[in-house]
């Protein structure tokens, strides 16, 4: 049976519509799905006895617990889901002084093959449904404190943008979650048509992947550069407004004797000119078989600082959840092997 | 703005479609653009089905675009591509991309229809210096076999997993590489599904090569 949860309120047209329900009728089931969070649809008490039948009858609400969680000594979680047979996905509660950040995944693997990610060496499973997206939040034990989403963890955001952007309008709506777009960020590596669609049909912040300001190391870090180059990823960004309340952000993994020398510097303040914008440096996590390491602590904080020096505003991630297998994607990868052993 | 317009498509002519293999495709149809073996296209049937990305698979000195295509099940636009005709129309973008192999010598590996930017380069003369590692479940996945054989003869590595093809490897790509030394000095070019990718770039980086030495494309 399908699920009610993460549906739109134009796909919630068609099914009250479909049941014979009046057109105010899929406006009352969203204030059910996404302003109480009802768990059946019986208790949906203003759709008539019939409706509420004949919903029944196809839909289920569509929750899914989580199946096992992590905790570190630092307070992160990591939450399990499993939404099938190869189908385990993690979701990172993420606690910090005046704010809490859930980390949800879009896919199930992915088919980008970043060499530095766990979640590539996966492969690609499944795209994640708008009601799978949503559930990690949904059914997060600490939904009701949480202020800020992050679409960061396993998958490309953008390879599954229609999931993507349904859940987010579900988030952001009136008739949905009617949060803030300010409190959500998607993440990419940089797949412009789906970035420009974004751009066009979303408020929500965006996060760039660029990990090196060089065409030729960005390709040996990531395939996609073949396709999607660094610079034509920059210039569709700097031709989007950024005055207004939405942010741009670049994430960059510091990698020892890759990324992290005076040449990057000043490339980096050379291709963000120009561009409102952070840099978020962030320590590499070592997956098992890894050619990269780290950038040391003094590295890191003299790019830090050179950069700011620049004019480019650039701050250093806090290591979150390192003793509960913090790189994204080798908790579920774990999960994935033991259930295949 | 339609979508066409948007991404720069142009009207192309339909040349040839011809299957090669089941469910495997040679489409050919005007030419839009020079380009450099190992790029890619965008195409597409119509203007309201959103275009995908192709691997160029003729040569230089063709006045035509080939490409290879599989047709996905359910898939949204290969399976429309399946019924083109000669004279029809599709939608193309001009030649762009960067996994091109200006390097003396080379490793190049690929499945499935990730062959498709080394047989541009063979087909345009690019293959001295160069071996092709090819993966392939039968002997009828192994289309385009005679130009390979005939250019690069002994450097043409074919792995059959179903382990019937005749003077071949059987097994995989990925075991082909594990039973194998690796040339830790040459570069290595990998195209195909993330899977073969990734499988293929961990085994070679584990073998002691650079990781700076290998470029990949994948079909995502
Ligand atoms: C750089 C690049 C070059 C490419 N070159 C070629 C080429 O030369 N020849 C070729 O045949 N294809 C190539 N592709 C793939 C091609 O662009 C299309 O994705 C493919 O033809 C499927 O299109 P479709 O519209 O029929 O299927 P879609 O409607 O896009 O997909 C149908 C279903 O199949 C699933 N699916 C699609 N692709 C994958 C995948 N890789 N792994 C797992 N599931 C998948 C989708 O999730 C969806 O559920 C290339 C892709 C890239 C990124
Ligand atoms: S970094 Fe993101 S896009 Fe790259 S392989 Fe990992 S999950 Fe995919």
């Amino acid at each position: 049976m399908d699920a009610l949860y993460g549906k739109t309120l134009d796909e919630l047209k068609v099914i009250a519509a479909d049941a014979g329900l009046p057109a105010f009728a899929a406006k009352q089931i969203a204030v059910w799905l996404y302003h109480s969070e009802v768990d059946s649809i019986d208790a949906m008490t203003n759709i008539s006895k019939t409706g509420r039948e004949k919903l029944a009858k196809q839909y289920t609400i569509g929750l899914t617990p989580n199946s096992g969680v992590q905790e570190s000594t630092d307070g992160t979680k990591k939450y399990l889901f499993s939404y099938g047979i190869r189908r385990t996905i993690e979701a990172a509660y993420i606690p910090d002084e005046g704010r809490s950040t859930l980390c949800v995944s879009s896919q199930v693997g992915c088919k980008m093959g970043c060499l530095f990610c766990m979640t590539g060496k996966q492969g690609f499973q499944a795209h994640l449904t708008s009601n799978e997206i949503l559930n990690q939040i949904r059914s997060l034990p600490e939904k009701s404190i949480l202020t800020n989403v992050v679409y960061m963890g396993m998958g490309e955001p953008f390879d599954n943008l229609e999931n993507v952007l349904k859940s987010s309008e579900i988030l952001t709506a009136s008739w949905g979650y009617g949060w803030s777009p300010k409190r959500i960020t998607v993440s990419t590596i940089g797949i412009i048509p789906a970035m420009e669609e974004f751009l066009n049909k979303s408020q929500c912040h965006l996060a760039v992947s660029l990990h090196t300001p060089f065409e030729e190391e960005r390709r040996q870090l990531m395939p996609v550069n073949h396709v999607y180059p660094l610079h034509e990823v920059i210039q569709t960004i700097k031709k989007h407004d950024w005055t207004h309340q939405r942010r741009v952000s670049f994430e960059y993994i510091m990698f020892k004797g890759v990324n992290d020398d005076a040449r990057h510097i000043n490339e980096l303040s050379r291709i963000l000119h120009g561009l409102k914008c952070r840099v978020n440096l962030i320590r590499f996590h070592p997956i098992p078989d890894s050619p990269l390491t780290s950038s040391s602590e003094n590295t890191i904080q003299e790019f830090k600082e050179k950069l700011n020096a620049k004019g480019i505003l650039t701050t250093i991630r806090a290591s979150r959840g390192q003793d509960i297998d913090a790189a994204c994607g080798l908790l579920s990868t774990k999960e994935l092997l033991r259930k295949e052993s | 703005m339609i979508l066409a317009e948007k991404m720069s498509l142009k009207t192309c002519k339909v040349f040839e479609n011809s299957e090669v293999a089941p469910s495997v495709y040679y489409l050919k149809t005007e030419r839009t653009s020079d380009f450099i073996p190992g790029q890619m296209i965008r195409l597409t049937e119509n203007i309201k089905t959103p275009p995908r990305l192709y691997s160029i698979a003729s040569g230089i000195h063709d006045d035509y675009f080939g490409i290879i295509y599989s047709v996905v099940k359910g898939g949204k636009l290969t399976p429309l591509l399946s019924g083109l005709k000669p004279g029809d129309k599709v939608f193309c973008s001009s030649a762009f991309g960067s996994f091109t192999d200006p390097a003396k010598e080379t490793i190049w590996i690929a499945t499935g229809t990730g062959i498709a930017p080394f047989l541009s380069m063979v087909l345009s003369g690019l293959h001295s210096g160069k071996t092709l590692i090819r993966g392939a479940r039968q002997e009828s996945d192994f289309y385009f076999d005679e130009i390979f054989k005939l250019k690069l003869k002994d450097k043409y590595i074919r792995c059959c997993s179903s382990g019937e093809l005749q003077n071949s490897y059987h097994g995989r790509v990925t075991q082909y590489l594990w039973d194998h030394e690796a040339d830790k000095k040459s570069k290595y070019m990998l195209c195909g599904s993330a899977e073969m990718v990734v499988d293929s770039r961990d085994i070679l980086i584990n073998k002691g090569v650079s990781f700076t030495q290998i470029i990949s494309e994948i079909y995502f």
